[in-house]
């Protein structure tokens, strides 16, 4: 990146951060400044259609006004900003704090800690050169696609954004976040045939696509023979992805301060949550750690806006691993500083990754079918995820690209798509065996949330509520 | 009341951008090149039981060069504006176009469009909402959670008003440049009422639509003609629409006939039609991400999407629309079409490169992206269900549908890959027996096929009953856009649609 530092150009983020909190004039002022590189390749029917190469840069800051009755906040963003523009930015955001009432989640900023040894380094950039060996394996996947009567769609992306968290009260933090996913949807047989392979990655050397593919071909194949079935109640094998969706969901429904005022799964009739209630008698935990190898997300709260589950004023508060159920049992909600003390629990603020075990369990998704007794389903994905009643939690959504019959431990075919009603907090109790915990691309919430690591799960009496004739 | 094209968007140097960029793009030998430079400002304020919980104000600017050379696309995009980087950005572009033209097979084509040189669009309001006080935004809307919150039955009350405004520069090698404006408001109030004892809870949400009007909206007016809502009224009414449903009967699972209000109506009308005549769906462009469409380019012409009453429009010029616009992305000017017309799909939604493929004289508009940093791709125009003339009121199709639920106002929403199984739910369901609403009842769903759903369409409600609706958060592309879009609709019956018990669903 360019960076000459004078009025009128574009300034080193770090000069952004130091001459924001300079001008600042209030009683506290916290300034993020992000820089994003992204690139991208996306195909369809074998062939490239779109693609990109994009540079992005954002200042937040964030004044707050101590008042007769408490402290209020204004949050302001802008992009590109150049030196010479940042004291408008900052008296904008002084303006809209003084005017603003109190605000309920504030806490005095957090301190500084001391220098954060990267905070002098330049942000990460990435570009198309990161696809140097991806694009021409995938162009070698579309010809053998091609010859073989095969049809790929897809897409592939890396992105890296660099953040600096500076703030009055002596915060100087820089975090870098790397991400990436590629993206297979295959399709055969005048596109009656469907399958989908996904994969994480931060930087695309662990990405195989003659691997991907080969699985893509395995999974068509099972195709070859489609079993009728009506919509009912089955026990089904869950993959990674799959599970990954419905956690995710379960999670950003975990807000604290939304369960203590009585309007979620979470909320314990008559008062307070269900935080120490028992969810299921399996052995299950579902937990966040920034430090999970491979899954590294930012060890410290970047808050852009507050909400049900976030504060501006946490800022720069430390993150630690999390148990979020822990042995079955519902340990930790989302928590900011304010919800933690209304509550009366720990301070567990949001951390950007999760995880999920069942104590015990090994082996591989492919194992785990193997081991099935009698005949259950096999899921590819689940898609189109949304809240039916927050009370249970109960979600409705689609399986896509392909419902496999599964009979004494082996494929023996393909069903239709089904209609899913489930909840997720429900069938952490009904969990039947599982898988060891792997890396996986959680299909639908790709888009923001692609740090995950789940086991498959194999469930009893999963909900295909109606049939989709989508194929 | 008319406005300019705000002066601090003019002063961003956008032709010396523009120029530098295109001149780059020449020299490189491409067929075609464009540059836009978009300024997006989005401003989201929320409150908790009256006192502030969130707000963000943002301001996105940023320009993007597109190319084809040698028959492939290229994209490249920066924030920083100065012609200098125009010509790296153009540079980048072509790299991208080289980079695909081996995994290319099929070459990039634009159909013709004349060219519009200098012109500008404004969109219809008067009051530009980003340019409100925040304070004065959250006073409003305080004031409206006390009132709320006063009344018995309500525990809480979440009040949010998402305004924005976009500015966007477009020019092409062909000579078109545009400049645009256009401004849109949703706000958005949700009681909550809880009993203590069991733990149940439940929501009324207004039902009061996103538009494409300034700060005007939230005035409102007895009639709810001028300034677009009546506001007064649906607040007054939200507490005992809330205290009716937590002690309403849960809902008998089986079938019913449906009058559904256009409050609710347009969302399936977007999800069912609206998204299965995207052509680049039909066409497997979105395969992997927002999935196909049943209703594929060989069916243009014969497919039977509904009863014979169906007549559904695209278009981007209906006045206060979200989708509503002078020119598109690609230097196309705002048009209206038919796409089903006596039940029949007729019509697709386009952009010049699948015009071009598939024969089509033109575009018809309907490729545009959600900032600079996105590559513009098919996205939906205002997709509209026209009402009969003289034909029936909600009275009258209640009593037409004899025994059945009375739906308003969206709530959950859900559809499958190729645009088939749908279920929603809504903000009430009224229960109608005898031809007479007859009470709420609460947990129900209403599930359907697509063709099945519209080929159960019995009657049509006449233009008093219409409504234009919509949304800010409409999803698709690969990286993911987001779009504002409107969908005007009728109140309308169906007969024999599947309506599920989600307690039921649920498994208690």
């Amino acid at each position: 990146m360019t960076a000459t530092g004078s009025a009128g150009a574009a300034a080193r983020p770090q000069e952004l951060v130091e001459r924001a909190l300079s001008l600042s004039r209030t009683d506290g002022c916290l300034v993020l400044a992000e820089e994003t590189s992204s690139t991208n390749l996306r195909w369809a029917g074998n062939t490239l259609t779109t693609n990109g190469e994009m540079r992005g840069r954002s200042l937040t800051v964030i004044a707050t006004v101590a008042g007769a009755t408490g402290t209020s906040s204004g949050v302001l963003s802008r992009s590109n900003v150049r030196l010479d523009e940042i004291e408008a930015v900052v008296r904008a955001a002084e303006a809209a704090a003084v005017a603003a009432e109190a605000a309920e989640d504030a806490r005095p900023l957090v301190a500084g800690t001391g220098d954060d040894a990267h905070w002098a380094d330049d942000p990460a950039v990435t570009t198309s050169a990161v696809f140097g060996a991806f694009a021409p394996a995938l162009g070698a996947a579309f010809e053998r696609a091609r010859s073989q009567g095969r049809e790929l769609f897809g897409f592939a992306e890396h992105d890296v954004s660099t953040t600096y968290l500076g703030s009055s009260a002596g915060l100087r933090l820089r975090h870098v976040q790397p991400g990436g996913r590629a993206e297979i949807t295959g399709k055969s047989h005048a596109r009656t045939r469907s399958t989908f392979v996904g994969q994480a990655t931060t930087d695309f050397t662990d990405v195989d696509v003659d691997q991907l593919d080969a699985e893509v071909v395995r999974r068509l194949g099972w195709a070859a023979r489609t079993i009728e079935l009506a919509p009912g109640r089955y026990d089904t094998v869950l993959p990674p992805t799959a599970v990954a969706d419905l956690m995710i969901y379960l999670y950003w429904s975990a807000s604290a301060r939304e369960a203590h005022d009585g309007r979620t799964v979470f909320s314990k009739p008559g008062g307070g949550t269900r935080v120490g209630e028992r969810l299921s008698e399996v052995p299950v935990r579902l937990w966040s750690d920034p430090a999970a190898p491979g899954l590294d997300c930012s060890p410290f709260v970047l808050a852009t806006a507050s909400g049900p589950a976030s504060s501006v004023f946490d800022n720069g508060l430390r993150l630690s691993p999390t148990d979020w159920v822990a042995d079955g049992t519902l340990s930790a909600l989302l928590q900011t500083r304010a919800s933690a003390e209304l509550t009366a629990l720990p301070l567990t603020p949001a951390v950007d990754n999760l995880l999920l075990e069942v104590s015990g369990s090994t082996g591989s998704t492919d194992d785990l079918v193997a081991a099935t007794p009698g005949r259950a389903l096999l899921l590819t994905c689940l898609w189109y995820i949304r809240e039916v009643d927050p009370q249970t939690l109960l979600l409705t959504g689609l399986t896509r690209d392909g419902v496999h019959v599964v009979e004494d431990g082996e494929v023996i075919g393909t069903a239709t798509n089904f209609r899913f009603n489930e909840s997720p907090v429900d069938l952490m109790g009904r969990i039947q065996a599982a898988s060891d915990t792997q890396r996986c691309l959680p299909r639908e919430w790709g888009d923001y949330f692609t740090r995950a690591s789940m086991p498959a799960l194999r469930v009893e009496g999963f909900n295909m509520s109606t049939v989709s004739p989508a194929s | 009341m008319s406005h300019e094209i705000d002066s601090e968007f003019g002063d961003l140097g956008l032709q010396e951008l523009s120029a530098a960029a295109l001149a780059r793009c020449v020299e490189l030998g491409v067929e075609h090149a464009d540059v836009r430079v978009e300024r997006n400002r989005s401003q989201h304020l929320r409150l908790r039981d009256g006192r502030p919980e969130g707000s963000s104000d943002g301001e996105d600017t940023g320009f993007a060069v597109r190319v084809v050379h040698d028959g492939s696309w290229g994209f490249a995009a920066s924030v920083d504006l100065h012609p200098g980087e125009a010509v790296r950005v153009a540079e980048q572009a072509v790299a991208m176009a080289r980079l695909s033209r081996p995994l290319s097979t099929e070459r990039v084509e634009l159909a013709p469009e004349p060219v519009y040189a200098g012109v500008t669009y404004v969109s219809s309001y008067e009051i530009d909402p980003t340019l409100v006080p925040e304070a004065e935004k959250a006073a409003l809307l305080a004031q409206w959670s006390r009132d709320l919150l006063a009344a018995d039955g309500v525990d809480h009350v979440d009040a949010s008003v998402h305004a924005v405004k976009e500015n966007t520069y477009y020019a092409d090698t062909a000579g078109t440049s545009t400049t645009q404006q256009r401004v849109r408001i949703h706000p958005d109030i949700t009681v909550v009422g809880i009993d203590a004892d069991s733990g149940a809870f439940d929501t009324m949400r207004t039902i009061a639509p996103p538009t494409g009007r300034g700060w005007e909206y939230m005035a409102g007016s007895p009639s709810g003609a001028d300034s677009g809502w009546d506001w007064a009224a649906e607040l007054a009414e939200l507490p005992e629409l809330l205290r009716e449903r937590l002690v309403a009967p849960s809902v008998e699972a089986g079938r019913y006939n449906l009058v559904i209000h256009p409050s609710n109506l347009w969302l399936t009308l977007h999800e069912s039609v609206g998204h299965a005549t995207e052509l680049d769906r039909a066409l497997g462009y979105e395969a992997n991400y927002a999935g196909t469409s049943f209703a594929t380019f060989d069916k243009l012409g014969s497919l039977r999407y509904g009863s014979d009453l169906m007549h559904v429009t695209g278009d981007r010029l209906v006045e206060h629309g979200l989708s509503t616009v002078g020119f598109d992305d690609e230097g196309v000017a705002a048009q209206r079409w038919d796409i089903i017309s006596g039940g029949v799909l007729v019509g697709y939604q386009l952009d010049r490169n699948m015009a071009s493929h598939k024969g089509f004289a033109r575009s018809n508009g309907c490729a545009f992206a959600d900032s600079a940093m996105h590559v513009p791709i098919q996205r939906m125009p205002n997709v509209s269900l026209q009402p009969v003339e003289g034909g029936p009121g909600v009275a009258e199709l209640v009593q037409d549908a004899g025994d059945g639920l009375y739906v308003v106002g969206d709530k959950s929403w859900s559809i499958d890959m190729q645009r088939y199984n749908f279920q929603f739910t809504a903000q009430r369901f009224y229960r109608i027996r005898g031809g007479k609403l007859a009470g709420q009842v609460k947990d129900a769903a209403y599930q359907a096929n697509t063709t099945d759903f519209w080929g159960s369409m019995a009657a049509v409600g006449g233009p008093a009953t219409y409504l234009l609706a919509g949304a800010f958060n409409c999803g698709k592309g690969q990286p993911g856009q987001v779009a504002a879009v409107s969908h005007g609709a009728p109140a309308a019956l169906f007969r024999g649609i599947n309506v599920l018990n989600t307690v039921a669903e649920a498994g208690r």
